[in-house]
């Protein structure tokens, strides 16, 4: 069996350059995590402000040993938009992860990995996509692992890899319209950047103040953060060969230390556990999706030890 | 100009035969299980009836779709499987997909059915849309409701397939076959479920005040006064609290039908060849009606005529109403 590796997904926030930057070097330093997905996957606005940064975070990221993926925009509409896509379906230094039919136009055979947003939900799915030169799927956050342990045997037999976000609030859905803005009576068009304001989403609360969802911009995530550190063990019997981190705005060094020692067979799934309630997050933990339950869930899982 | 077929929802045989005799050029429909993306209790068809229903609409010189438009998780795929060869021992006329596996299934086994590739695909551009023509010979693309008539018409100029596109019903107001906001909070994906705030998971609740709180699941998605109207709780048209705002707001959108009548000359202009009527969930009586009224504007249209357009208006009159993302960028 292959050693399972951590990865760190694209920021789905608008943090400012700076920020990123600073988050990446640390990342870079100190984050036991094998592959880091950069790029702007949420909205196309938001591009010019890091466009001029990417090539000196990827080198630094991969003079950490890191290996760098480009991710690409998740809705694909307007034109620079699908010039992004293009752009990044022909980048030639690193590998793609790709979120929108859009990107799989003029691929031609060349090695890619599918994203997330591209609802790879079973294997005749994957199969087709391996065929035409996927190498790599991130699968849905909502997929019960009652479809994954079976995605992860066809991409076994594939030679694929096959990653599960682990960690962090789950996109639930995307649209046209930016909700961010809708919040501060803007349009889309006229936004200022309000999402920047927000680096760990917009709460939206029930009027029976219950935390229930986070908005992002155009996109619309979880209160809840997923966290499947006690379903390691078993996702690596399956064969799961990928786990995601995303990032949020909270210790992620700690949290990747956590995932990598559970990983790695150092530490027990409970430990690991332990040791992120202890950051006091401010969001309860949820796995519902991954146990085929309502996705806020929390449903006590047998934790042991890879080791 | 284009013919602009008129594409109409039949939730069951006798909406079927009423849409059929309302003047559809076509009717769009589903089994009875997860295979659709409408799949609630007491609708759809079983195999007899979509026979049957088929010979009707076939007499009447109506085609019938079929809609598989929903994505089989791993495991149980045989379902669109057996749904997909039913259809086409049963002679539809087209298939409505959105998973790539089906897609390939189909074009691999039933070669000589048109696919037409669901809105739940979210093809919103002309790359991602030759894509899905290129790889799976799709003869028509029902578009996302997110686009505006000048970008309809630019993705036309540029795709080689038909435009189908939404006119009427039911606004959604997040892309299509990206939305796991149910599953969040029901345990029911939309995607691979084919539901959206089932009604098994939707609780009403008074309190002392006689303020009634709309549920879905363990969350509230809405509270209304006493006297005030309550509508069914669906997450994005819920009214929630953030700092920025004072008391519950709608934090997507208010509860509001899409209604294009007065743009439908502009559609059949920019080149689209469908218009979709939403509501395979709604009564005969609505069926009918809205069907006839759209059937009577689209023909005046082809004829060269400026039909009233008052009476299509007025379907959505009481209620609020939007054109969406389809007039203005401001929507967005």
């Amino acid at each position: 069996m292959m050693t399972p590796r951590l990865t760190l997904g694209p920021v789905a926030y608008h943090w400012p350059a700076d920020k990123k930057i600073d988050f990446y070097a640390k990342i870079a330093d100190e984050a036991p995590i094998d592959t880091v997905y950069l790029g702007e996957v949420i909205c196309s606005k938001r591009a010019p402000f890091f466009d001029q940064h990417y090539s000196e975070v990827a080198e630094r990221l991969i003079r950490g040993g890191k290996t760098v993926v480009f991710s690409s925009l998740a809705e694909v509409m307007l034109k620079r938009e699908r010039k992004a896509t293009k752009a990044l379906s022909e980048l030639e230094d690193y590998e793609i992860e790709i979120n929108n039919a859009a990107g799989l136009l003029t691929i031609d055979g060349r090695a890619h990995r599918i994203g997330p947003f591209m609802n790879v939900y079973n294997s005749q799915t994957l199969g087709y996509f391996a065929h035409r030169g996927a190498n790599h799927v991130c699968l849905p956050v909502e997929l019960p692992s009652s479809s994954a342990a079976l995605l992860a045997r066809t991409a076994s037999e594939l030679g694929v890899g096959i990653e599960v976000q682990v960690f962090g609030r789950a996109s639930l859905a995307v649209s046209a319209r930016c909700y961010h803005a809708r919040a501060h009576g803007r349009t889309k068009d006229n936004c200022q950047f309000v999402c920047e304001e927000d680096p760990d989403g917009m709460p939206l609360t029930t009027q029976d103040n219950q935390p229930f969802l986070r908005i992002n911009g155009i996109q619309t995530l979880s209160h809840s953060y997923v966290n499947l550190t006690d379903e390691i063990p078993a996702m690596v019997d399956m064969g799961i060969t990928d786990f995601r981190l995303m990032p949020q705005d909270i210790d992620m060094i700690e949290i990747a230390k956590a995932f990598a020692a559970v990983l790695h067979g150092e530490i027990a799934p409970q430990t690991a556990r332990e040791r992120i309630n202890a950051l006091e997050i401010g969001a309860p933990f949820s796995n519902g999706f991954w146990h085929g339950q309502a996705g806020h869930r929390r449903i006590e899982a047998m934790g042991r030890s890879l080791g | 100009m284009t013919v602009a077929e008129l594409i109409c929802p039949a939730g069951t045989p006798a909406s079927l035969r009423t849409a059929v005799d309302a003047g559809a050029d076509a009717v769009y429909c589903g089994f009875q299980n997860a295979t659709n993306a409408r799949n609630f209790p007491g609708l759809n068809f079983s195999p007899d009836e979509l026979a049957a229903s088929v010979r009707y609409a076939h007499e009447q010189g109506t085609k019938v779709l079929l809609a598989l438009n929903t994505y089989p998780p791993d495991g149980k795929f045989d379902l669109w499987k057996e749904a997909a060869d039913l259809g086409a021992r049963l002679g539809i006329d087209a298939y409505i997909v959105a998973d790539v596996g089906v897609a390939e299934y189909i074009r691999q086994n039933h070669p000589g059915i048109r696919l037409h590739l669901s809105v739940q695909a979210a093809a919103s551009s002309p790359e991602a849309i030759r894509y899905y023509v290129r790889e799976f010979a799709v003869k028509r693309v029902v578009l996302p409701r997110i686009l505006t008539i000048p970008e309809i018409r630019e993705i036309k100029s540029e795709i080689p397939c038909e435009i189908e596109t939404f006119i009427f019903g039911n606004h959604g107001l997040m892309v299509e076959g990206r939305c796991s906001l149910t599953n969040y909070a029901t345990g029911l994906s939309t995607n691979m479920d084919g539901v959206c705030s089932p009604a098994a998971e939707v609780h009403y609740v008074r309190d002392d005040q006689e303020n009634l709180s709309t549920r879905l699941g363990e969350f509230t998605i809405d509270r209304f006064g006493a006297g005030e109207k309550a509508g069914y709780p669906t997450i994005c048209k819920g009214r929630y609290t953030t700092a920025q705002r004072q008391g519950g707001y709608y934090a997507f959108e208010e509860p509001i039908s899409l209604n294009l009548a007065r743009l439908l000359p502009d559609l059949i202009d920019a080149g689209v060849n469908a218009f979709k009527i939403e509501g395979r969930q709604r009564s005969r009586a609505y069926v009918r009606e809205v069907v006839s009224s759209f059937r009577y504007a689209v023909d005046q249209i082809r004829a060269g005529n400026k039909p009233d357009l008052a009476d299509l208006v007025a379907l959505t009159e009481g209620q609020k109403e939007t054109q969406g993302a389809f007039r203005t960028k401001k929507w967005r």
